[in-house]
């Protein structure tokens, strides 16, 4: 019955999935980094700053998520000449563009979740931090993310899976992940139902565990008040 | 009590819709199956692929599948206003069949084994290569040299997997969402040439827009043999289609609906391929 998976070994189901694992792990990494300079962006005295940040998060996580990654290969690579540092090697400069969109999209979410985050830590203790004479960023830094971070864990892993599952929209721009071979063998094998199983299994595996990881995680490090 | 009444008053009328909705069904599978003379005939088609089934803007139907199908039905019995379009697209078209949405396929739809296996075929009515659209003054002539070319196709198609395994590994490939997509980084030099079947390439270097800017290398890259796709174990509606098929060729129809729709792009068609006579 699953015999056909083994007629794919370039790339093979595991090596699939894999891609879609990287994916997942380096625009996590930039979304988080992105989307926490825009939540000190939405939190600033600066109101330039603030606009940004507000501004970003309203346009970009109201369009599809289709439009972005699509919009880094017909609009960055293909009108403005963006190459990622790799203009001729396809596999690498898609993989990176999809990335970029993936960052600039989930970072809006990222921004929200610590920004909320950031609101249940009582203002009596930023103002505590100000009489202290700590700077804005030294309260930020020292005194209200790292409180903000410990209580969004549940939120920020809601994030998580839906970027794992939001991966596979690279595949419109011919990123070799997981859809994308699915989409291969659909065209092969004339078995749509079980080969969707399949492929909708494999994401369970990555997201189940890495969903029950982290709420265990934000019951260890809530921030008993 | 008045509860009881209200949870077998929606009960009853739960059970009448069921039952309702059953009836509909059969209703509309019945009128599907029955062969000639019916009200309507449902066939699937692409709609976005200009020169074989194309939706134009104005919701009327153009292209060689479209024009194959429609002499089909008429062989079977239905006019051309009888017959109801409805889009299949490459992942549907065997659950389509099976679930009896549609009585016909004529979407570039590839005689293969493993597809032989969930549906019959009838034809093929088409015999297609794998193909490259170039610019028009490119000099790509030979498949030898494509390890070093750039090339696009529509994410996991059949083409898209030839070249990863077959005739060009080393090959840059960009796989994007439609053919469309890929045309456009054609037309701005991000690519040097869109492969895929010779017929679907033609269809689209003959579109108004496009037309003196690309061209076919001409090149055989595989054999697609196009067929009907008929439910599984309908052989009776295969033979009729078959009938139909053979017709369409000797009356010359075929002929005249493979200039008009594939007619500029330097696209030199195959003879019309013989019924049951599948090219490896």
């Amino acid at each position: 019955m699953f015999d056909f998976l083994s007629n794919y070994d370039d790339p093979s189901l595991l090596g699939a999935f894999w891609v879609t694992v990287q994916l997942t792990v380096f625009s996590a990494v930039g979304s988080l980094i992105w989307g926490t300079l825009l939540a000190a962006m939405r939190v600033s005295p600066v109101p330039l700053m603030r606009g940004f940040g507000t501004a970003y998060v309203n346009i970009v996580r109201n369009i599809p998520l289709t439009v972005i990654i699509v919009f880094t290969s017909l609009g960055l690579a293909d009108i403005f000449g963006v190459t990622m540092g790799a203009p001729d090697n396809f596999e690498t400069k898609y993989f990176r563009l999809a990335v970029l969109g993936l960052v600039a999209y989930t970072a809006a979410f990222v921004c929200e979740a610590i920004r909320s985050g950031i609101n249940t830590v009582p203002v009596g203790q930023a103002e505590a931090a100000r009489a202290l004479g700590l700077s804005f960023s030294q309260v930020l830094r020292l005194v209200v993310l790292p409180q903000a971070f410990r209580s969004v864990i549940g939120p920020l892993a809601n994030v998580l899976i839906a970027l794992t599952k939001n991966t596979t929209v690279a595949a419109t721009i011919g990123v070799a992940e997981a859809a994308l071979l699915m989409k291969e063998m659909i065209e092969n094998e004339a078995q749509t139902l079980l080969i969707g199983a399949v492929f909708a299994f494999g994401f369970v595996v990555l997201t189940l565990p890495t969903g029950l990881f982290l709420n265990w995680l934000s019951k260890r490090l809530a921030v008993k008040r | 009590m008045k509860l009881r009444k209200v949870t077998a008053a929606s009960a009853a009328v739960f059970a009448l819709a069921l039952t309702a909705t059953a009836c509909g069904g059969g209703d509309s599978g019945d009128s599907g199956s029955s062969s000639g003379g019916g009200d309507k005939i449902k066939i699937g088609i692409k709609y976005d692929q200009p020169g074989l089934g194309l939706k134009e803007p104005d919701g009327s139907f153009s292209g060689f599948d479209v024009d194959v199908a429609t002499y089909v039905a008429k062989e079977l019995g239905y006019e051309p206003n009888q017959i109801e379009w409805v889009e299949t697209k490459s992942a549907d078209r065997e659950n389509a069949l099976s679930r009896g949405d549609v009585k016909l396929i004529a979407a570039t739809y590839s005689i293969t084994d493993e597809r032989k296996e969930k549906v019959d075929f009838a034809g093929p009515y088409l015999l297609a290569h794998q193909d490259l659209l170039v610019a028009a003054d490119s000099d790509i002539s030979e498949a030898t040299d494509l390890n070093d070319k750039k090339l696009c196709s529509v994410t996991g198609s059949t083409s898209a997997q030839n070249v990863k395994e077959d005739f060009a590994p080393d090959a840059q490939l960009s796989q994007r969402g439609g053919y469309s997509e890929c045309l456009s980084a054609l037309q701005n030099g991000q690519v040097d040439a869109l492969t895929t079947d010779d017929s679907i390439l033609a269809g689209y270097a003959a579109q108004d827009q496009y037309k003196g800017k690309f061209k076919l290398a001409g090149l055989k890259l595989s054999n697609e043999n196009y067929g009907v796709g008929v439910k599984k174990g309908d052989t009776e509606t295969v033979n009729k289609v078959n009938d139909a098929l053979e017709k369409m060729v000797s009356d010359g129809s075929w002929q005249k609906a493979v200039e008009e729709n594939f007619g500029p792009a330097n696209y030199k068609n195959e003879p019309a391929p013989k019924i049951g006579q599948i090219v490896q």
